[in-house]
Order: C-alpha cells, then sequence, then structure tokens
C-alpha cells in the first residue's frame, strides 16, 4: 500500500500541493484526476521519487521513501514501473530492446530467458511482430503498450500511469484502459494513473482522488462520484456545456418526479 | 534529480551543479556490460564520426599554413625547409589540439547537448531514473570516458593530416620542395610537445563533452530550449577550450 501524508510541494513561491493526504490501495486502480494544472503529475512526481516533496511523507508499504537514502530507493524503484504521457521510449533503441532494458541493467538472466520474458509481456500488451521496431516507426498506441510492456517486464508492484489517453483517439484510449485494468488485476499491482479523460474515470476508477487548484477536494469510488457535493467536481465533471444541458435536463425530470 | 532541473541561479550555482554532476558521472556502474556498451557506442559517435570532417579541416590549416610560412621566408634569409619545421611545430603545440577541439565543439558538443535535451523533455531521463539506473554514470560517464580516448586520438590523426597537407600544398605551389619541407619535419623532434598536444586533446576532450552535457542534461521547458542549450554548449565549450589552451600553455611551456 502507498499512503500519502501531508504532502506539500512548492516551486519557488507557488504552493502547488497543499497538505495532501490519501491511501492508494493494493491491487486496486486509483485514479487521480483533476484539471490541468491542478497539481496532478507533481502529486505523481512527488510519490515516486522523481520530485520531492517540500514537506510530507511518502510511505511504500510503511517504508518512508522520502525520507531514504538514494540506494534504499533504487530498490523501491526496482519495484516500480512506469508508463510516461509521451512513452520516454528510448529513440535509439528498439521495442525489443527498450523493453528489455530493465533485465538487461538489473538482472542476470540469460539472453534467452530475457527473450522469453520480452516476448511474454510483448504478447500480453499485444505487440507480437513489433521486435524489431524503432519508436518513430509506432503509433501512439503502439508506443503506449510498449512503455506499459516496459513497465511491467520486471514485475513491480506498483505501476504508475501519467495521462495513458493523451494524444490517442478515444478507441485506442478505451483499450489502453482496458489493458491497465487487465494488468492491475492479473498481476495484482498497485496503480495508481493520472488522467482527466472521463471515460477512464467512469470505467476504471476503483478510487478516485480530485484535486483542485492543489488541494485534496474529493475522494471515493466511482460508485459514488456522480452523487458528490463539490462544486468543483461537479464542475470538471460537466465541463461541457452540452453535458451541463444534458445534467440540467435531468435534473428537471428527477425533480418533477420528486414532485409527483 | 530532476528537481534540480528546474532550478536556475547565478554562476556560482551552476558550477557547483556542473561539480556534482562530474562527480556522480563516476560512481560505481549498475551492470559494467551496459556500460562498456554505451562507451563503446560513443567512442564511435565521436571519433569515428568526426574523422573526416577534422582530416578534412586539418589538410587546409596545414596546407595554408605552409603556403603563408613559405611566402614569408621567401622575403628573408631563413631556409626553405625552416617551414616545414614551423608547420610541424605549430600543428602539434596548438593548431592540431586547439583547432580541432573548437571543431568538436561544434559537432560532437551540439550533438551532446540535443541528444540528452531530447531525453529530458521527452522524459527519457526520468523513465531511467524510474527503473534506478544512476543516469550521471550511465548517461555521462560513458561520453566523458569516450571523449578522454577519442580526442587524443583524433588530435593525432589531425596533426599528421595538416603536416601531410602542408608537404603537398608547399610542393603543389612551388614554394617549398618535398625534400626540404621533409628535412623541416624531421628537424628537431621534441617529445614533450607531443605530450603538451596529447595533454590538451584530453582536457579539451573532457571540457567540451563535459559542459556540453550539462547544457543538454539540465536542459527544462519547450522544445525551442534544446536550440538554445545546444548554442551555450557550444559558445561555452569554445570560451572554457580556449581559456584551458592558455592555462595549460603557461602551466606546461614554464
Amino acid at each position: 500500500m502507498i499512503e500519502v501524508r501531508n504532502l506539500y510541494k512548492r516551486f519557488g513561491s507557488q504552493e502547488v500541493l497543499k497538505n495532501i493526504n490519501t491511501t492508494f490501495e493494493p491491487g486496486k486502480n486509483n485514479l487521480i484526476i483533476g484539471k490541468s494544472g491542478s497539481g496532478k503529475t507533481v502529486l505523481l512526481k512527488c510519490i515516486v521519487g522523481l520530485l520531492t516533496p517540500t514537506s510530507g511523507h511518502v510511505f511504500f508499504d510503511e517504508k518512508d521513501y522520502v525520507a531514504m537514502g538514494i540506494q534504499q530507493k533504487n530498490e523501491i524503484r526496482r519495484e516500480l514501473g512506469m508508463l510516461f504521457q509521451g512513452g520516454a521510449l528510448f529513440d535509439s533503441l528498439s521495442v525489443e530492446q527498450n523493453v528489455r532494458f530493465p533485465l538487461d541493467m538489473f538482472t542476470k538472466m540469460s539472453n534467452s530467458e530475457k527473450l522469453d520474458r520480452v516476448n511474454e509481456v510483448l504478447k500480453r500488451v499485444n505487440l507480437v511482430n513489433a521486435n524489431a521496431k524503432f519508436p518513430s516507426q509506432l503509433s501512439g498506441g503502439m508506443q503506449k503498450r510498449t512503455g506499459i510492456a516496459r513497465a511491467i517486464v520486471m514485475n513491480p508492484k506498483y505501476l504508475f500511469c501519467d495521462e495513458p489517453n493523451s494524444g490517442l483517439d478515444p478507441q485506442t484510449s478505451i483499450v489502453i484502459d482496458e489493458l491497465i485494468m487487465e494488468i492491475t488485476e492479473e498481476y495484482q499491482i498497485t496503480t495508481i494513473t493520472n488522467t482527466h479523460d472521463m471515460n477512464s474515470v467512469v470505467t476504471n476508477g476503483d478510487k478516485i482522488i480530485f484535486l483542485h487548484e492543489g488541494e485534496k477536494h474529493w475522494e471515493g469510488t466511482r460508485e459514488t462520484l456522480f452523487m458528490a457535493d463539490n462544486k468543483e467536481l461537479i464542475d470538471f465533471i460537466f465541463a461541457s456545456d452540452f453535458l451541463k444541458e444534458a445534467r440540467d435536463v435531468r435534473l428537471e425530470k428527477i425533480k418533477a418526479k420528486l414532485s409527483k | 534529480m530532476a528537481e534540480y532541473v528546474h532550478e536556475t541561479g547565478g554562476p556560482l550555482f551552476h558550477i557547483g551543479r556542473y561539480v556534482l554532476m562530474v562527480r556522480r558521472s563516476f560512481a560505481n556502474p549498475e551492470r559494467a556490460s551496459m556500460y562498456w556498451k554505451e562507451t563503446l557506442r560513443q567512442m564511435s559517435n565521436i571519433g569515428v564520426g568526426s574523422l573526416v570532417i577534422i582530416m578534412l579541416i586539418s589538410f587546409f590549416i596545414g596546407a595554408v599554413s605552409a603556403v603563408q610560412f613559405a611566402y614569408n621566408l621567401s622575403q628573408s634569409m631563413v631556409p626553405m625547409y625552416f617551414v616545414g619545421y614551423v608547420v610541424k611545430e605549430s600543428m602539434i603545440l596548438e593548431l592540431a589540439p586547439t583547432i580541432s577541439c573548437l571543431i568538436l565543439a561544434g559537432k560532437v558538443g551540439s550533438n551532446l547537448a540535443s541528444e540528452l535535451g531530447t531525453m529530458r523533455l521527452t522524459e527519457q531521463i526520468d523513465a531511467l531514473e524510474i527503473m534506478g539506473v544512476n543516469t550521471f554514470s550511465y548517461l555521462i560517464g560513458p561520453k566523458l570516458a569516450a571523449a578522454i580516448t577519442m580526442v587524443p586520438l583524433l588530435v593525432i590523426v589531425s596533426a599528421a593530416t595538416g603536416i601531410t597537407g602542408g608537404l603537398l600544398a608547399g610542393s603543389a605551389t612551388g614554394y617549398v620542395s618535398s625534400s626540404d619541407y621533409l628535412q623541416g619535419v624531421l628537424l628537431q623532434f621534441v617529445q614533450k610537445n607531443v605530450f603538451i598536444m596529447l595533454t590538451k586533446a584530453a582536457v579539451f576532450g573532457f571540457i567540451l563533452t563535459s559542459i556540453s552535457c550539462y547544457q543538454g542534461f539540465y536542459a527544462h521547458g519547450s522544445a525551442i530550449e534544446i536550440g538554445k542549450a545546444s548554442t551555450r554548449a557550444v559558445v561555452l565549450s569554445c570560451i572554457m577550450v580556449l581559456f584551458a589552451d592558455l592555462i595549460l600553455a603557461w602551466l606546461l611551456l614554464n
């Protein structure tokens, strides 16, 4: 389990995260949602250690990650997998070499064992016959799937996904969402996904944390999301005029029903 | 680590961050074979990739030096074989290490800065850090090792090509015969000068690589920053190479 306690992050005079307290449950897909600039990515980067919080703690299975030295942090990092917004694939390496990279760097597996493992995860993310391709030859969806394959190749305990649907068409987004859900359940990993895609929120969110201007405004499940009594969250969910009108029409119908 | 990417400060801040970067670049590797592979790749990029341009420019520098010295000596009582001697000495002591490294600052320096800058902006460096890789020693260490090894070799090639350029230009223009030129080249071989040339090459190689890596590694913001980082890498490397040239000349020739 990952626990965030009293977390603050400041860049100069700008306070980006204010007193964040939450837990991310194991074997579940935990979502951090909010508008652009609400602090989602900063929170994710503070949790994985790419940014150091101004104050506060991040606990991985009750071990304080922020207070750890670089050696201990690296041990925890070997249990993390991360899917970056743009894929973050190494340009000079092929798909196979990208996925194989953590195995080459940190394991003593033989070449054939590494190749078997690479093919196994590539098959799992439905990316067969792409071993020799380079990132520049892949579509956005294929890059994301390669990124997921690289993130899970070391059998991580925790999977972090930063905006997994950005730059993808709606259909490919659904495929990636489903893949993240399946992998979370299959490998029983603690997944933390950072998104503003409402489709992902509705389908993927076992637990949802809503950030607004650096503060946690709401947390709950997808079942309780639409009943939340939080103005900022409601505005976020019904962001477009079309959705607002649809909500108003629905409210009118409900009121009419209730008054009968 | 990414924390410090977004920080800016005065010259002291940059010097401190640069020193820390260099120190971390020589940390123990996680997997020696991976680092060795990366070092070989960088040796090929820096060494083999720059060979043609170094030979081409050195040839013309040697040729122009020979023709101009010969022109000046032709109006004096100094024997013409002296052209070969002057070209050899100036190539070994100054032109081969300094001009080659200024060229490398442009070619290799901008390449390294934009490679690392792109890796930073596309989160490839973050991806390595998340895996637990020491990004300084994996990304910068092999580049420094490759430069310290390959730049002296390139400078040896540069000196040889420059002297050959002088020979061909001198005889082609009729200013100095091949035999006179070779007599000058073979005159008074000072071993210490070759040592100075190689020392300069290794130091300049380190300077241009580390400064370029620093600019690229700490690039942040938008894509336009990669261009700015490359320009800063080239300009700063050139200035620091020339400054180091002065210091080394003063230290080694005294």
